[in-house]
């Protein structure tokens, strides 16, 4: 089987978010960037599903240069090979050109990305991958397992769940419950500066959104603090003065 | 011209969220002066196709078929395009719900339109602009987009617009897709709904723990809270990775964003990746044994207290506030 985990390099989710040049560049003076943690846990499962010569898995990233660290972790972790599509991410719809015209010339069984980027939230590659490969994406999984040729999953809905059989090839955006987070290990981060990555030159793609700006949520007034001897009196000022209940 | 909106059900009723979505469409309708066609999917109880039209729907559009009576993603978003196709409709309005996320990529790339996903307010519209705002950095910032493309997709956050009732006709008529049998290759298999819980996502008020709270076995006193103010209840991270919580109740920056009216943390540090989630609820209430605790510093109400003496005492107080109410 093979498998392609879809991977980006978002800031570190302790990452002080600032913008500059008037609130339209998000500042990454000082920012660490990091494999997308829910990458990870779609990385982790297509490694275990591969475990014991059953397969092989590739990671792409649509990136610059300056993502390779990224790229790299992800082969340290245990990804068998790389392809690193040399362009800036723009947006989802432009990632998900990149990346469907690479499948279409190297066909995977399984493609997975993360539900979502922790930058953007976006929750768009897997679902604009399905439609361009006219294959089914289900874009927040919480359990994979493959049967043969059918990938059975668990989607999450609102106050509950859903178990589908789903035909391969399809996309599927991880989430938690799919698999644990792994950690390279020694022979890991040795392997992976050997690994192939290779870099391929983007296709033209159309843009049919611009970036305007950021802006800073409003920040909160003072806590108003109760005296814990008090506290009943907190379900009054929440119906009185908050007006939530 | 028109706009569409679908009116997702769960269960065979519209969701909370569908109709915010509806009174979001009618407001965009309303704004460039065309009508808001409705296409709902599925079996849907007596009654309920009446609703979309007291929020302002022009026309429903039903589709009801055998094969679409679970949640396809590909196909209702070939039904949902087609519609779009039909009703000449340059506006696609969704839920960013659970569907709605599967639903609004695959629409947009049919429609050859562009995508504004988790949009948390109206888009600013002047002229052929066409801007929207929706939550960046997990809650951390907003971004603004302008959607360029003649068609557009819009996603709307659940708990970002206000329902607004307005009359109109709501005509329902029956809508008979072309369905392709490449649109069928996933199949439901079970549906498991805990029909008693308030879905997080949607919950109006949210009562939240965390490691605080020391163990499982001391969520009844957090589950009755939210129980008797018909809450939602959530956890943090280290929470559900311990086993104490389901995964679906984790907030926070790699779990589910929430942005209720109420957001109440009992014994949660308030960490950056944890408050990335929540930071959008309109009311904050911590309840802290730590003084210090970062949470605080975003809190609307803060009691500094021990949980297991505090939470009793709201529950109290609010049983006898519902008692006298
Ligand atoms: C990549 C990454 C992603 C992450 N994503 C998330 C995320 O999405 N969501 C998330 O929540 N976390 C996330 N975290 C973890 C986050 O950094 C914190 O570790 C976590 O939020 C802390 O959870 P907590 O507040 O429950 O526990 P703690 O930080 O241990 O805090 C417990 C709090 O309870 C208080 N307390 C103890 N006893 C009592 C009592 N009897 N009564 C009242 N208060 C009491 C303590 O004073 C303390 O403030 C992430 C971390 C990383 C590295």
């Amino acid at each position: 089987m093979k498998i392609l985990v879809c991977i980006s390099n978002v800031p570190d989710t302790t990452t002080k978010i600032t913008f500059t040049d008037n609130n339209t560049q998000f500042n990454t003076n000082g920012v660490q960037f990091i494999l997308n943690p829910y990458d990870e846990i779609a990385l982790a499962r297509a490694i275990e599903l591969t475990e014991g010569g059953k397969g092989t898995v590739t990671v792409i990233n649509v990136g610059e240069v300056s993502t390779e660290p990224t790229i790299r972790k992800a082969l340290a972790i245990g990804a068998d090979d790389a392809v690193r599509i040399n362009a800036k991410p723009h947006d989802a719809w432009f990632v998900a050109k990149q990346i469907a015209s690479y499948i279409q010339q190297n066909s995977y069984d399984l493609v997975l990305t993360g539900r979502e980027s922790i930058d953007y939230n976006g929750s768009k590659v897997a679902g604009m991958l399905g439609e361009l490969l006219d294959i089914p994406s289900v874009s927040i999984i919480k359990k994979l397992d493959i049967e043969g040729d059918l990938a059975v999953v668990e989607r999450e809905i609102e106050g509950g769940k859903e178990i589908l059989s789903i035909q391969l090839p399809f996309v599927a955006g991880a989430a938690e419950g799919v698999a644990e987070p792994k950690i390279p290990n020694m022979r890991g981060i040795m392997s992976a500066r050997t690994k192939p990555l290779a870099v391929v030159e983007p296709v033209e793609v159309s843009t049919n959104l611009t970036f305007s700006g950021f802006e800073i949520p409003a920040a909160r007034g003072q806590v108003k603090l109760i005296p814990t001897d008090d506290s009943a009196s907190l379900i009054g000022l929440l119906h009185t003065e908050a007006r939530v209940i | 011209m028109a706009v569409l909106i679908y009116t997702e059900n769960a269960g065979g009723k519209f969701k909370k969220s569908t109709f915010e979505a509806i009174s979001y469409a009618r407001a965009i309708a309303d704004e460039t002066g065309t009508t808001l066609t409705a296409i709902s999917i599925g079996d849907v109880d007596p009654g309920e196709l009446a609703l979309p039209g007291k929020y302002g729907t022009d026309k429903v559009l039903h589709v009801c078929n055998g094969q679409l009576k679970n949640f396809i993603n590909q196909a209702y978003a070939s039904v949902i395009a087609e519609a779009a196709k039909k009703e000449n409709a340059d506006i696609v309005v969704l839920s960013n719900s659970f569907s709605g996320r599967g639903l609004a990529p695959r629409i947009a790339v049919k429609l050859d339109a562009g995508l504004a996903d988790g949009v948390i307010s109206l888009p600013e519209i002047s002229g052929s602009q066409f801007r929207v705002k929706k939550t960046a950095f997990s809650g951390k910032a907003f971004a603004i987009f302008e959607l360029t493309s003649a068609k557009k997709v819009i996603s709307l956050s659940p708990n970002a617009y206000q329902v607004v009732e307005k009359h109109a006709e709501g005509k329902i008529e029956e809508f008979i897709p072309e369905l392709k049998p490449t649109d069928f290759k996933a199949l439901v298999k079970e549906v498991i709904q805990s029909a008693d819980k308030v879905s997080l996502p949607d919950a109006e008020i949210v009562v939240s723990g965390g490691r605080g709270l020391k163990g499982p076995e001391n969520w009844g006193m957090l589950e009755e809270l939210a129980s008797l103010l018909g809450a939602a209840t959530a956890c943090s991270k280290p929470v559900s990775d311990a086993g104490w919580r389901s995964h679906s109740e984790h907030v926070g920056q790699t779990g589910i964003t929430v942005s209720p009216n109420l957001y109440i943390a009992v014994g949660i540090s308030g960490a950056i990746q944890h408050l990335a989630g929540v930071s959008s609820s309109k009311v904050i209430v911590v309840i802290n044994k730590d003084p210090e605790a970062p949470f605080f510093k975003v809190a609307d109400y803060g009691i500094v207290g021990d949980a297991f003496e505090v939470v009793p005492k709201l529950i109290a107080a609010v049983k006898e506030y519902k008692a006298s109410a």
